[in-house]
């Protein structure tokens, strides 16, 4: 099986590190916390002094290198470019080696690698949901509370969809024989909990006449358990997928996840000649649609009266993969939509993945940041390019009790799209 | 290491939380941007004055060192613990206590981020000048304390042309108050002045009032490029004497130029042997004017092309090819050391002939750029300490060129300050009797020598 580079193997990129602190400028986190060990700057210092033998990996080096959203922005904006992102990966393999995953680490990581336990469990989850999802009182802004081990009591969370997305739709739906074929990779948020966005991406694609192929033995992309620390498992999902993906000729990969974007796009190249080419292959959804000249399609479609203001919030994964503008550009397209700018547009959602479970705290900081751009605009719906920040900005709304709605870009664009058909 | 007791003092003082001895602590507040790490026994955060106060007092009688520190941006080793002791890192103290729009000032805590003010004082028409490249991360406290300056310095000046007033710790721990938010003020020694750029060794800022001035209403960038660096210094001196005062006045030599020629977003062609980025701003109506001025004084000395930014992107671009140099640095060698001399304006001609001499002699890259309009040269001597015998080099470049810097009439640090790195080459600017001065100074104010000892002065000078 394909393994990642060790720590050990960034000895020259963490020499590139020459202490500027431009970092500080930039790390969502050390905004809110403030402690040199949080920035890329801190974590390369002690990722060196581990390789030289100068520190031991105590609770408190792990909780340090706990501490990031793997937002990227510390790498965007490094004079070096040096790949921190990377590094405090490698350094939680290490961890997870030595130390062991925590246990929700093993947890995510452990059922994120088998889908059927990942279908029992979602099954389970709706059997017993009349247990787990509590309706909050009116008023209080809460819409669900998921009291579930690990997972902060006042988080609140989707429901779990009633079926799967990829049980619901066969693995092939033929389109126009002279289109494209596209291989559709769901990720875990849109198939167990958000398949109205999955559903919303198969429209925009029929559209264009596309083939669409969602083959049946995808799975998780990767990055939860690559984030958690488990090297292995991460490797043996891509190892999977690298088979899913590759066993019919199709044209493009596409994701409507920024962060299965990222997970297949980046993190996975270093396993071989074959993870890297399947990543060349993989585009976000928004980009794809931009390349197939779907703008000029949605504006050729008539323009609606009164259209909704809506503001863009930009996911770090695609700001990282240079492609923060595509999802934008839909939407200005859009004919019932009236893109309104909102403040920080461009900050985290504060999810991070796992890291929102050990620092909700700071996570919800995060989130205040951006319900207080939201509430100061005049958007009645934010829109954005993730299932995970959607997650996380309906979770922020709901703390904020704001009565905006968070919806992914695609689902506006398959409702142009209906909207245009002929009643 | 600290004894228990002493921890545990300092946890009465600051709280238990702003209080760290543990090992990935120290280790991150051990460095700062020239890359020395010199792990401190305790990093402590305290909140305010009188917090500090209390430190100061117990590290006199423990005699325990004491350094200040903001965000460890700085180039000379100025916050770094050499002696171990307390790191005392001030960025809690970070709040924009007010701004007075009927005075012009503003009175800031020292770990407020130089960008942060700016863009306060922007939102309500005014301008705080100083502008060091480091200005979205490095803090206040830290400018004041190195004397921060920047492009802009052409026109508006350094740091400490705009602090007025300051609240102090003395090293012994009391809290005292310098200048006021007067414009004018000759009550006893100016004590302000003596702090600013004093690098943490005569006390700690705890609060700086600041001037602040109208914010210019727009400005224009141009760049120029010139066929020999003689050119591009005869331009600055020829546009001063023209009694024009641009707001920057940047230049790039070939070296730097070389650095970036094939990833700037513009065309760099092979006989551009250095350019000038000017920058001036004022009244809208004024700035063609202006330009047009610029131009004509630059156009009879070699210029090759010239490009005027007419859109903010424009401009952008422009300092882009600036602002892409230092990055680029490290595809001509992985090791640099960065000095900063300043030299007249009118003898940067001479300088740069001279680097470049002792670049050809030594078989080192030697890359320049930096703030011509006030002869303020940015010299990064490119080496690889991997290769035997190139540490020795730059060693011998530094020498070198601080000897002809001096000849000049220069001094070898403009905006950067001792701290570690210069001190071994003071004598070679400063007489004896003037660093025996300095140091009587430091002694009468510190005598157990506790707040960040190690710094400008060598101990056996």
């Amino acid at each position: 099986m394909s393994k990642h580079q060790e720590i050990e193997a960034y000895r020259q990129q963490l020499r590139e590190c020459v202490k500027c602190g431009t970092c500080r400028a930039h790390c969502p986190v050390f905004k809110e916390v403030q402690s040199e060990a949080v920035v890329a700057r801190g974590k390369i210092s002690l990722a060196q002094a581990l390789l030289d033998g100068k520190i031991d990996l105590d609770r408190h080096l792990l909780s340090d290198i706990s501490q990031c959203l793997a937002c990227g922005r510390c790498v965007k904006d490094c004079p070096n470019q040096v790949p921190t992102d990377e590094i405090i990966l490698a350094l939680r393999r290490r961890i997870g080696r030595e130390k062991g995953l925590t246990l929700f680490g093993r947890g995510v990581s452990t059922v994120l690698q088998r889908p059927w336990l990942m279908n029992l469990l979602t099954r389970l989850g709706r059997m017993f949901s009349w247990l787990a999802f509590r309706k909050v009182p009116q008023g209080s802004g809460l819409r669900l509370r998921f009291p579930a081990p690990y997972i902060s009591r006042d988080r609140t969370i989707p429901a779990i969809a009633p079926q799967a997305f990829r049980q619901s739709h066969p693995e092939f739906i033929a389109g126009d024989p002279d289109k494209p074929l596209v291989t559709f990779f769901t990720g875990c948020m849109i198939n167990y909990m958000l398949p109205e966005i999955g559903d919303s991406v198969l429209a925009a694609l029929q559209s264009l006449g596309a083939n669409i192929l969602i083959p049946k033995d995808q799975g998780c992309c990767g990055l939860p358990a690559l984030c958690a620390g488990d090297g292995a498992g991460a490797a043996r999902l891509a190892d999977r997928n690298l088979d899913a993906l590759t066993a019919h000729k199709a044209d493009v990969i596409i994701t409507a996840c920024a962060s299965c974007h990222s997970g297949l796009t980046k993190h996975f190249r270093s396993l071989g000649p074959d993870h890297a080419q399947l990543a060349d292959k993989v585009m976000d959804i928004h980009e794809f649609l931009l390349q197939q000249g779907f703008v000029e399609k949605l504006e050729q479609l008539p323009r609606r009266n009164n259209p909704q203001p809506v503001a863009y919030h930009v996911p770090c994964h695609l700001r990282q993969a240079g492609l923060k503008e595509a999802p934008r550009q839909l939407l200005a397209a859009l004919p019932s939509v009236r893109l309104v700018e909102m403040k920080n547009a461009d900050s985290c959602c504060g999810l991070g993945g796992t890291f929102s479970v050990y620092h909700y705290d700071i996570s919800k900081k995060l989130g205040a940041l951006k319900a207080e751009g939201i509430r100061d605009s005049e958007a009645e719906v934010v829109a954005t390019a993730c299932p995970g920040c959607i997650m996380q900005l309906q979770d922020t709304l709901n703390h904020a009790g704001l009565p905006q709605q968070v919806c992914h870009v695609l689902e506006m664009v398959a409702a142009d799209l209906k909207n245009a058909e002929p009643q | 290491m600290l004894e228990k007791r002493i921890i545990a003092i300092l946890q009465d003082i600051v709280g238990k939380e702003y209080v760290s001895t543990e090992q990935a602590d120290r280790i991150c507040y051990s460095y700062d941007a020239t890359q020395q790490q010199f792990n401190p026994d305790v990093v402590v955060r305290p909140a305010d004055a009188e917090q500090i106060s209390l430190i100061l007092k117990m590290a006199n009688a423990e005699k325990i060192p004491v350094y200040p520190r903001g965000a460890a941006s700085g180039f000379t080793g100025g916050s770094v613990p050499i002696k171990g002791g307390i790191a005392l890192v001030l960025t809690r103290l970070n709040r924009i206590l007010r701004i007075d729009q009927d005075n012009l000032i503003a009175e800031v805590e020292p770990g407020v981020i130089t960008a942060t003010l700016q863009k306060a004082v922007e939102e309500v028409g005014l301008f705080y000048p100083p502008d060091p490249a480091s200005l979205k991360f490095s803090t206040l406290g830290g400018n004041v304390a190195e004397c921060a300056g920047g492009p802009r310095c052409v026109k508006y000046g350094v740091t400490k042309d705009y602090v007025l007033g300051m609240e102090v710790v003395t090293p012994q721990g009391d809290i005292i108050r310098t200048g006021g938010e007067t414009m004018k003020g000759v009550v006893g020694y100016d004590l302000t002045k003596l702090m600013v750029g004093c690098e943490g060794t005569l006390g700690v800022i705890t609060k700086i009032i600041l001037k602040l001035i109208p914010k210019p209403e727009a400005k224009k960038t141009m760049l120029v490029m010139f066929d020999s660096i003689d050119g591009a210094a005869q331009a600055v001196s020829s546009i001063i004497r023209g009694k024009i005062i641009p707001t920057t006045l940047e230049f790039m030599d070939a070296t730097a130029l070389a650095c970036v020629r094939q990833n700037a977003d513009l065309d760099i062609p092979d006989a551009a042997r250095a350019v000038l980025i000017i920058e001036v701003d004022g009244e809208r109506e004024l700035l063609e004017r202006q330009a047009a001025r610029i131009m004509d004084i630059a156009s009879p000395l070699g210029v090759v092309h010239t490009r005027v930014a007419v859109s903010d992107e424009e401009s952008e671009q422009i300092w882009q090819v600036r602002r892409s140099v230092s990055p680029s640095l490290r595809k001509v060698n992985p090791d640099k050391y960065n000095e900063d001399i300043c030299v007249p304006r009118s003898k940067l001609p001479d300088m740069i002939r001279a680097i470049e001499a002792i670049s050809k002699r030594l078989e080192i890259p030697i890359v320049n750029f930096g703030h011509a309009g006030d002869g303020n040269i940015h010299v990064n001597i490119m080496v690889n300490r991997a290769i035997e015998g190139h540490e020795e080099k730059a060693e011998t470049a530094i020498r070198d060129i601080f000897a002809k810097t001096l000849e000049l009439g220069g001094t070898m640090s403009g905006e950067h300050g001792v701290g570690t790195s210069k001190a071994p080459y003071i004598p070679m600017e400063l007489d004896v009797a003037t660093i025996a001065y300095m140091k009587a100074i430091k002694r009468a104010l510190d005598p157990n020598n506790i707040l960040n000892p190690g710094k400008i002065f060598l101990e056996d000078q």
